[in-house]
């Protein structure tokens, strides 16, 4: 028995940041839209240095739970956490103190159309970080059009990017702001395979390399192989299952499996 | 309105987007609204000529349009014609940036959406709605000059002797003022319609539709009040 108890222990995987601080925390967290519930009960925690990857159908809600986490949606009732306060009760200045440790990647990529790439990630430093300097500037835009392998396109304008292009250029205008977490919206939705696996990879090497806390939002399982510490699975407003990759690919819930298929 | 008026007091007012959207706003409309200002002093020489000749009134029609043009037709023709291009324009784009989520990512960055976006069109719109429709107002006096010359004969001087002996300063000032009202009535609703313009790209049309048909109404009524207290404080 006591051997069974150690081979059990030995076997459970390591969630990466398991024993660190708890960075942002959902408790009974509800949102509705109308009469429609989307979140019944969520209850999550995200540790420092952990990638988290969030996995559900689409229309389950995934992306309303990471918009409640920083601040564009308001839960209906529970507590959003994000480094110990609840985000729904910041002040406006507390609000955008908090977002600038928060980094959020959006589907689309959200470039601003009317600027060049180089503008994108100029515009939160000299808005939000007030920095002045253009040399400086400049210096911080082409190191981080070099991290994501697109300094080329610095006087383009979104218009003549590509979608995975978007997509990294989108993480760069995020990451230039030195977040110390990400949230990423299914970041490899609507890209080839390739393109996605190179996504992926580049979400944990600046993950690595900035040292973030992520929360990633997907259903796409390459992807979450690649990134994910702990996955946890959203159904119907509720949590399901979570655990590591490899435990969820031998759970025996359907739906889960459905994913792994 | 709230948030509009308070980030026109915080600190770091965007002054080179509100030039680039004075450049767009009002350099971008000077084609269309200098081809409406001739189009309108031109035809409406052209059809007060046959009245004003039966009562032997011609030499009065260069004051007639002048007078027409500068308090009334003017201002509000041009403010219509505006807020069909600019109004649909900031609804359609700001409603793309909505739907495309470009003003969530401006926001979730800890920047100020309202004041880049829409702090800046609102002061473009106010500035250069009065700018065009003084531009248009002489164009169309312009137009009016070869409307008279189609048919006979006025020299340059005459007609702008007799368009601005009519003229006073209790004309142009008012309509100068209301049109000040008419630039921020097309700003704000422009902006207003595509900030909170919600949905998929259908939204981005009903947004663009929407703002124009706002604004258009805002214009009249704005109108009409202040054609009731131009009466009463001004030609009194």
């Amino acid at each position: 028995m006591e051997e069974l108890k150690e081979q059990t222990k030995n076997s459970e995987p390591k969630v990466i940041g398991a024993d660190s601080e708890t960075v942002v925390k959902l408790e009974h967290l509800k949102k509705s839209f109308g009469t429609n519930e989307v979140l019944k009960d969520i209850n999550m925690e995200l540790r420092k240095g952990q990638n988290l990857v969030v996995l559900g159908r689409s229309g389950q809600g995934k992306s309303v739970a990471i918009k409640c986490i920083s601040g564009l949606l308001q839960q209906d009732s529970g507590s959003c956490l994000v480094y110990g306060k609840e985000v729904k009760d910041l002040s406006e200045t507390a609000l955008k103190d908090l977002r600038v440790k928060v980094g959020f990647l959006f589907q689309s990529g959200a470039l601003y159309d009317s600027m060049t790439v180089g503008e994108n990630l100029a515009f939160p430093l000299t808005r939000v970080l007030h920095m002045s300097d253009d040399n400086e500037i400049n210096k911080l835009v082409e190191e981080m059009l070099d991290n994501v392998g697109l300094k080329e396109a610095i006087d383009k304008l979104p218009a003549d990017l590509s979608g995975g292009m978007r997509k990294r250029i989108g993480l760069a205008r995020t990451l230039i702001m030195k977040p110390e977490i990400m949230l990423y919206d299914e970041p490899t939705t609507g890209l080839d395979p390739i393109t996605s696996k190179e996504i992926s990879k580049l979400i944990l090497t600046m993950q690595k390399k900035y040292k973030t806390s992520s929360i990633i939002i997907t259903h796409d399982m390459a992807c979450a192989k690649i990134t994910a510490d702990h996955i946890m699975i959203l159904n119907d407003g509720v949590f399901i299952e979570e655990g590591s990759f490899e435990e969820l690919e031998h759970s025996k819930n359907e739906m889960v499996q459905g994913f792994f298929k | 309105m709230g948030k509009f008026t308070l980030n026109i007091f915080r600190s770091g007012f965007e002054w080179n987007e509100l030039v680039r959207q004075c450049y767009i706003i009002g350099y971008k409309s000077f084609a269309l609204v200098g081809i409406t200002g001739f189009v309108l002093g031109f035809v409406m020489t052209l059809q007060s000529i046959p009245t004003m000749k039966e009562f032997g009134a011609v030499s009065y029609v260069p004051s007639m349009v002048a007078i027409s043009i500068i308090r009334e037709i003017g201002p509000v023709v041009i403010a219509l014609i505006c807020a069909g291009k600019i109004a649909s324009s900031i609804g359609a784009e700001l409603g793309s940036m909505k739907v495309t989520e470009q003003i969530d990512a401006m926001e979730v960055s800890g920047a100020n959406p309202v004041q880049y976006l829409v702090v800046t069109r609102i002061f473009a719109c106010t500035i250069m709605i009065p700018l065009l429709t003084l531009m248009a107002d002489a164009i169309a006096l312009g137009g009016g000059f070869f409307g008279s010359n189609v048919d006979g004969h006025i020299t340059f001087i005459l007609y702008f002797n007799k368009a601005f002996s009519s003229l006073a300063f209790t004309d142009l000032v008012p309509s100068v003022v209301k049109t000040i009202f008419f630039g921020f009535a097309i700003g704000f609703v422009g902006c207003y319609k595509g900030y909170n313009s919600n949905g998929g790209t259908e939204s981005v049309g009903v947004a663009a539709n929407s703002a124009v048909v706002s604004a258009s109404l805002w214009i009249i009524v704005l109108d009409a009040i202040a054609v009731q207290l131009t009466s009463v404080f001004a030609y009194s």
